[in-house]
């Protein structure tokens, strides 16, 4: 055995989520056990592997069929449109090893046939993937215990000396969990890495799931993932998944169709966040997803609506009736409305639904209307991890995602239930509920929470009208909240009063124009008369002096005139 | 009762192991021992022929081939429950 190196290198498997599982794939030039049950997956996950690396990985490989013959495993896989007879020219070799049927034993014998013959096909064709599918059929031909051991323990250096990234199938008893009591027990110490498929049905709905139970010199989700052998082969879902890169996260803000409402949420929702809308039948909770729909597709947005309570087109047609118009958009091909009421199987089919049509359609944006319809059907255990992973895949792909979720009426707490409890990892929880109030049902809303966002934490009335969805604030009076009607009165109570105010405010500023025109006018003759006072005085200043000076010159001529002080002519002169 | 027939076998081994050395002995036993003269056996080592084990679906070794007289029958492992072998062939009466 090789020496383990620093980071194990991993082949892809080409599987949807048990590459994220593994983180990687499986372990390269190394053996895998793959257990599990009748019709579990265990085939379907081996020529999983081996097109993927034929196609994708230019990596040839071989399939080992010791239970089903080749041909019939190419016609089966033929639904999921896999064409593996095309690949069958050098990059995929399916050998049938399925025991003759009229085959006698006599004393014992070993794989060393196959092997040597599998030798010169490896060489031949490069491969360096390799499946046995089902070799419990071959060991359980082997006489005991014993010889089985060898003859995986020969199968086993084999593999390694041709440093083939192997996966061997087997079946499982019953009980997958335990492993030690298996014929395969053995099998299970000797690989590096071992994985258990398990299908069961919990209250009449099947269930599928894998677990890795070991995987040698590497981390891995121990937990069980579900998966779901859909159209295109195995999906496997990942919750946890170890070493998830973070979502993309955007600071970019969505309209919610409704302006209130994204002024409330400080301009909308954030782009590829998820939203919560909760309430009780007919609070509106479509309708407001609705418009959610619209106003994506307004901006041009693909955009996919699921819903399970009613017809695509019965949707579209209801919500025409409060102003918002779908069918112009479901023809121009930018939303697609899902009727996903036909859809059966568990949570984790609906889901794996819902994403390969988002995925097909290259939605940017999914309402699932409610998404509480994944609990149904005796789902509700595994309800909240799908819905979980709803939320995960829309964060990793970028997709704004509406949910609407009912309340169970009957259990009464309002507020802070809801049935799939996805609410905490929900980035957005806006709640719908009815005031039966002075004969009156009326809708408010309030956003509960909004990660990152400012939010108003006021209760709205919501209001459908024929031009659309609005929101009007509520009153409050005497600690109590009025909307519908009351609202109704007490805004035209205030209106009335408002008026009054404003015209006895007019009348006060006429009046009040009126006063400072008379002081005006008053101020005005005042100024007048200071004038005229004014000139007065200055006038009886200058008479009195000219009086003065009259005096005095005429004394002068006086004393000139009588020949008095001769000497001083000049001095009188410049008087 | 007498065979006419001539037994023609192919016996494929995998190396020099010890079942394919058990194999060729006991097949070599029985033929001496019941058909004595009449008999033909063609040794295939598959890890030499590899190709010939993928040709004719030999997976499993030893594996002894009656090719006739017909009816074709396949045997697999050592060959050491004789008694089983010479049934298989057809000829139990002669081990009686």
């Amino acid at each position: 055995m090789k020496t383990i190196t620093e980071a194990r290198a991993k082949v892809s498997t080409g599987i949807a989520g048990f590459d994220e599982i593994t983180s990687g794939g499986l372990p390269l030039g190394r053996t895998t056990l793959l257990v599990g049950g009748p019709g579990s997956g265990k085939t379907i996950f081996g020529v999983q592997f081996l097109k993927y690396g034929a196609e994708v990985c230019e990596q040839p490989g071989i399939f080992v069929a010791f239970e089903e013959s080749p041909k019939r495993l190419i016609d089966n896989f033929r639904s999921f449109g896999w064409k593996l007879a095309e690949l069958q020219d050098g990059k995929l070799f399916f050998l049938d090893a399925q025991p003759m049927p009229n085959m006698i034993q006599a004393g014992n014998f070993d794989l060393s046939g196959m092997l040597a013959a599998l030798s010169a096909k490896i060489k031949q064709m490069s491969a360096v993937r390799i499946v046995f599918d089902a070799l419990d059929v071959v060991l359980a031909l082997l006489p005991d215990a014993s010889a089985r051991q060898m003859e995986m323990n020969r199968l086993h250096q084999w593999l390694l000396a041709h440093e083939l990234t192997a996966l061997i199938t087997a079946k499982a008893g019953g009980d997958d969990t335990s492993s030690a009591g298996q014929p395969f027990g053995f099998m299970q110490f000797m690989v590096d890495c071992s994985v258990v498929l398990n299908h069961r049905v919990d209250l009449g709905v099947s269930q599928r799931n894998l677990r890795v139970q070991k995987y040698r010199g590497s981390s891995f989700n121990e937990d069980e993932s579900p998966f779901v052998i859909g159209k295109n082969g195995f999906d496997v879902a990942m919750a946890r998944s170890l070493g998830r890169a973070d979502a993309k996260v955007s600071n970019e803000r969505v309209s919610t169709g409704v302006d209130r409402l994204d002024t409330m949420l400080d301009g909308g929702y954030y782009r590829g966040a998820s939203v919560l809308i909760t309430g009780f039948p007919g609070t509106a909770k479509t309708t407001l997803s609705g418009a959610f729909a619209e106003a994506c597709c307004k901006r041009g947005e693909r955009t996919m609506f699921v819903s399970f309570d009613s017809d695509g087109s019965e949707v579209v047609r209801n919500l025409t009736s409060v102003g918002i118009h779908l069918a112009r958009h479901v023809k121009s091909g930018c939303l697609r409305m899902v009727s996903a009421r036909t859809f059966t199987g568990s949570a984790e089919t609906l889901l794996v639904h819902i994403k390969t049509l988002a995925q097909e359609h290259e939605a940017l944006c999914v309402i699932v209307d409610p998404v509480s319809a994944l609990a149904k059907a005796g789902n509700e255990l595994t309800a909240h991890a799908v819905a979980e992973r709803l939320i995960d895949w829309s964060k990793g792909a970028g997709v704004t995602l509406v949910c609407t979720s009912l309340m169970d009426e009957i259990s009464g707490d309002t507020q802070n239930r809801n049935p799939l409890q996805i609410s905490t990892i929900a980035d957005t929880w806006i709640h719908l509920s009815y005031l039966v109030q002075a004969g009156e049902r009326n809708r408010g809303l309030s956003i509960i929470k909004s990660r990152g966002t400012a939010h108003s934490n006021q209760v709205r009335e919501l209001i459908l009208s024929k031009e659309g969805v609005t929101l009007a604030d509520i009153y409050t009076a005497g600690g109590e909240v009025l909307m519908g009607t009351m609202r109704w009165e007490k805004e035209s109570a205030a209106r009335f009063a408002n008026e009054v105010a404003d015209v006895a405010a007019k009348l006060k500023r006429v009046s009040l124009d009126a006063e400072e025109a008379v002081l005006k006018v008053r101020a005005k003759s005042l100024e007048t008369e200071l004038v005229a006072k004014k000139v007065e005085k200055d006038l009886l200043v200058r008479t009195t002096q000219g009086r003065k000076q009259e005096k005095s010159g005429s004394q002068q001529r006086m004393r000139l005139l009588r020949g008095a002080d001769v000497a001083k002519p000049e001095k009188a002169a410049k008087l | 009762m007498t065979h006419p027939d001539i037994f023609e076998f192919r016996l494929y081994t995998a190396d020099d192991t010890l079942n394919s050395r058990q194999a060729i002995a006991n097949l070599r036993s029985i033929c001496d021992q019941y058909l004595a003269g009449r008999y033909k056996i063609e040794f295939v080592d598959v890890i030499k022929e590899p190709d010939r084990a993928m040709e004719d679906r030999i997976f499993l070794t030893p594996t002894l081939v009656k090719l006739s007289p017909y009816p074709v029958e396949r045997i697999v492992g050592t060959l050491s429950q004789t008694n089983l072998v010479l049934q298989v062939l057809g000829l139990d009466e002669l081990a009686a």
